[in-house]
């Protein structure tokens, strides 16, 4: 069980991406090349079109005009994971089918060693049979990130999967996220500037009506970042101002 | 035995037994004629004459209803699933749905003794008409309403749109069908017996027909005793399948 090298994760083009839903138009000729193996955390406040952009990008919808493409040439489908807003666990199964969600929705051979080494990695080994029900917020999570992390594939996307849980839980969720999928090339869909800061290598804001992508902002130092971390908040500063900017253009 | 299994099991007594005294009293203290209220040691009496009667009775009323809520929660689970898969067989399907619905079973209750005879193929129709909609109805709802993300998951997955269903709507959609089927069998006795007075040879609806027309009330009561309790017992089993079943869906509302 090793992770994709960097070297083999492709990158993410997406050129001129367009979404209209009939006469409203949420953005438009949307450019993004994301490098691959990099985490790139994509800022905008609720309402701007983040989750439509992510389920293009992920092959659930399609877009009213324009192409997201892997660098490498090949079909993107198949190689990317996916963690909406809520865990998604499924409450009729036990963790550690949660975990194994995929091969049994493609009808393949269950790998339970695979699925309990990623339990025991995100610290949910003993709770292996519990079903989600009996989890907190912070435990389902953990187990999202374990079924993510089972899929191994080279692209991870994610839609404010850690908006639900309080703030400190959220923390060190977030910097099991960051270690666990180093190395993959990473979109984090976010509201929140001090968790795009926290773990993106670059920042991207989307704002506006119809929504215009910001300049790339590159964060020093390498993700997950310690709150504390003077960059961070700079860079926080610097992407709030950029942010209220594209807002009232 | 814990205080609260002690108190389930206690309060069903003392209801029943203050209700046959609230009864007895009445027949006791009153003057009404025993062909209008019969007391409960006359029904009592009658369960125990009649007993040979009304166990055949029994058996050909219950077998009409399991096979009735078999045949009907088979068929409504059907329906809802074909619903699902065609939008197209949605559109043709409702409207017949609602009809059959609309329809008063009693009304049909003739035709289907006429089409489908005296004995007890009418009765199983008449059942499974009242059975199959709150499960097609319960079910389709629950099938639809499978929450996004979920399918979204599967498909990011690569599931294919069979293991989308087996996996994620069957599943999804339990509780909802639960719900439906819980409905349908609280009313499945009620196609059995109507078939039954319409028109039969065998049954506790027969019996009770035949009571009726020879003024022994205290048959009529007993005929309506079994059948009470069979809906009951009935009723229980099936609730508590559906809760070993849905074991993952707990009541959002605690025990009182």
């Amino acid at each position: 069980m090793t992770p994709p090298a960097a070297a083999t994760c492709p990158g993410i083009i997406i050129e001129g991406l367009t979404l209209r839903f009939g006469e409203r138009t949420i953005f438009e000729g949307l450019n993004l090349e994301i490098t691959g193996g990099q985490f790139v955390a994509l800022l905008g406040t609720s309402g701007v079109g983040k989750s439509s952009l992510l389920k293009i990008v992920a092959g659930l919808s399609k877009p009213s005009a324009g192409t997201v493409r892997a660098s490498d040439g090949r079909p993107l489908q198949g190689r990317i994971a996916y963690m909406g807003q809520t865990d998604l666990l499924y409450p009729w199964l036990t963790v550690q089918q949660n975990v194994m969600l995929g091969t049994r929705l493609r009808g393949e051979k269950p790998d339970v060693e695979r699925a309990m080494h990623l339990l025991k990695r995100v610290g949910l080994a003993e709770r292996a049979k519990a079903l989600p029900m009996e989890l907190s917020g912070g435990m389902k999570q953990r187990t999202a990130i374990a079924r993510t992390l089972y899929e191994n594939r080279p692209i991870v996307l994610m839609d404010e999967p850690f908006s639900a849980l309080d703030t400190f839980t959220r923390a060190r969720i977030q910097e099991l996220a960051a270690e666990l999928l180093v190395d993959r090339t990473a979109l984090l869909i976010t509201h929140d500037p001090f968790e795009a800061c926290r773990l993106g290598h670059h920042l991207v804001a989307l704002a506006g009506h119809p929504a215009v992508l910001g300049a790339p902002i590159l964060v020093p130092g390498q993700p997950p970042r310690a709150p504390d971390d003077p960059h961070l908040l700079e860079t926080q500063g610097h992407l709030m101002r950029v942010l209220t900017e594209l807002e009232t253009e | 035995m814990t205080r609260q299994t002690l108190g389930k099991i206690f309060r069903p007594i003392v209801t029943l037994v203050v209700l046959i005294l609230v009864w007895w009293a009445i027949t006791a203290f009153t003057s009404l004629p025993p062909y209008m209220l019969p007391s409960p040691v006359t029904v009592a009496q009658a369960l125990v004459a009649q007993q040979q009667t009304l166990v055949w009775a029994t058996a050909t009323t219950f077998s009409e209803i399991i096979l009735g809520l078999a045949a009907g929660t088979i068929l409504g689970m059907a329906l809802a699933l074909a619903m699902v898969f065609s939008p197209i067989l949605q559109r043709w399907l409702m409207p017949l749905l609602l009809l059959s619905q609309a329809i008063p079973v009693f009304a049909l209750a003739p035709l289907l003794v006429l089409w489908f005879g005296f004995g007890m193929a009418s009765k199983v129709v008449m059942a499974v008409l009242v059975i199959f909609f709150p499960v097609t109805a319960s079910f389709f709802d629950g099938l639809r309403r499978v929450e996004i993300g979920w399918l979204d998951l599967a498909r990011t997955m690569n599931a294919s749109p069979w293991a989308m269903l087996r996996h994620v709507r069957l599943f999804a959609a339990l509780p909802a069908f639960g719900s439906g089927l819980r409905v349908a069998t609280a009313i499945a006795p009620i196609g059995a017996i109507i078939g039954e007075w319409v028109g039969s040879s065998a049954g506790l609806g027969y019996v009770m027909m035949n009571a009726n027309a020879r003024i022994q009330t205290d048959v009529m009561f007993a005929a309506l005793t079994i059948l009470s309790v069979m809906a009951i017992v009935l009723w229980v089993i099936v609730d508590r399948v559906l809760k070993r079943i849905l074991y993952w869906a707990p009541d959002t509302i605690a025990a009182p």
